[in-house]
């Protein structure tokens, strides 16, 4: 079948396709940079250039992966690996919290829904309005962010050093990115004491535990808003 | 391969340890979650968490910003809200917000 026949297919499923495509091409502009910057991390650490789409499959977690050629090359011993696993991807467990998952039908889709529930996708389709959303777009703003990552990972390894110093600014794009899905998050709910709250467990974070801002924040993030609910909800009885 | 590993098996063992914790990790919330379908607080916490986890990402990726790197990062940040507010369009906000820290950190870098 010829694509443009394919496009002008009314069919759901293709319009829910474009649609996570057209969600997820912003973040893939932010993601390219990290992945070109990885896969060169990689082979200058002393790994072949397929080594990268092993470790970002078999990771998937951006951070962690950087970090994985430090503790790989120095072989750290697998219970040391699992804890510091365990310390920089902690702050997953919070976007389960608020993810769609309940959108993803099937076994297997749902594992891989949870398996690439990474900082960005997250980014992506949490605070897109529930109505507006399937489980087909949910998955394929994840397939096509793993699929910027991955590739962009391998093409890192394969030029390695012949990259231009500028591409260094180009990781903006994932704070540009960020902000502007805080404003998106913030339409869709105009709750003005959260993000304000968020604001400030972040500066804490930032002040106690630099390293472990994410962990940090996001944790104590998390507590407030489960104070302020138990608050409301004593209020609201009283 | 770097001459201080062992091997294959071995990098991939450390592979799988990560993949696991971290799959284990992004599964857990879900299933405490089966317990509490549907209850007002996961209602409560979907609409509060992502605007205010979104900014905290941003805080992240700005920590080492210091005193070579604020004014680009300030000028990129102003002028992605500003495009976006105007536009809002994602692409469109990320890109210009882009381009504007790229320039700016040409001039003051």
């Amino acid at each position: 079948m010829r694509a443009d026949t394919l496009m002008s297919m009314p069919d759901a499923r293709t319009t829910q396709i474009r649609a996570g495509v057209a969600d997820s091409w912003a973040v893939g502009l932010g993601l390219v940079p990290l992945g070109l910057a990885f896969g060169v991390v990689l082979t200058q650490g002393g790994f072949d250039w397929w080594w990268a789409p092993i470790f970002s499959t078999v990771i998937y977690a951006g951070s962690m992966e950087f970090l994985a050629v430090g503790l790989v090359t120095a072989v750290t011993p697998f219970a040391s690996v699992a804890v510091a696993t365990l310390l920089v991807n902690f702050r997953h467990v919070f976007y389960g919290l608020s993810f769609p998952l309940h959108l993803v039908r099937g076994r297997f889709a749902r594992l891989y829904s949870v398996y690439a529930l990474t900082d960005e996708s997250y980014a992506i389709v949490a605070p897109k309005p529930r109505d507006g959303l399937t489980g087909t777009r949910v998955l394929t703003v994840q397939v096509v962010c793993q699929l910027v990552w991955v590739l962009s990972g391998v093409v890192g390894a394969l030029v390695g050093t012949v990259l231009p110093a500028g591409l260094t600014g180009l990781e903006f794009a994932l704070t540009a990115l960020f902000a502007v899905l805080a404003i998106d998050a913030f339409r869709a709910n105009r709750d003005l004491p959260a993000p304000a709250i968020a604001v400030v467990c972040g500066l804490v974070a930032l002040v106690v535990a630099k390293e472990q801002m994410l962990v940090v924040g996001l944790g104590l993030f998390v507590v407030c808003l489960l104070v302020r609910y138990l608050y409301r909800t004593k209020v609201s009885r009283a | 391969m770097p001459e201080t590993v062992p091997g294959a098996g071995y990098v991939l063992g450390a592979l799988f340890v990560m993949f696991v914790v971290t799959v284990a990790l992004r599964a857990a919330p879900f299933l405490a979650l089966s317990v509490l379908e549907g209850s007002a607080v996961v209602d409560f916490l979907g609409r509060t968490m992502p605007a205010g986890v979104m900014l905290i990402l941003v805080m992240y990726t700005l920590r080492d910003v210091d005193g070579s790197t604020w004014l680009p990062a300030t000028v990129g940040l102003v002028g992605t809200v500003a495009v976006h507010l105007w536009r809002r369009s994602a692409a469109l906000s990320t890109v210009v917000g882009t381009v504007l820290y790229l320039l700016a950190s040409l001039l003051w870098g």
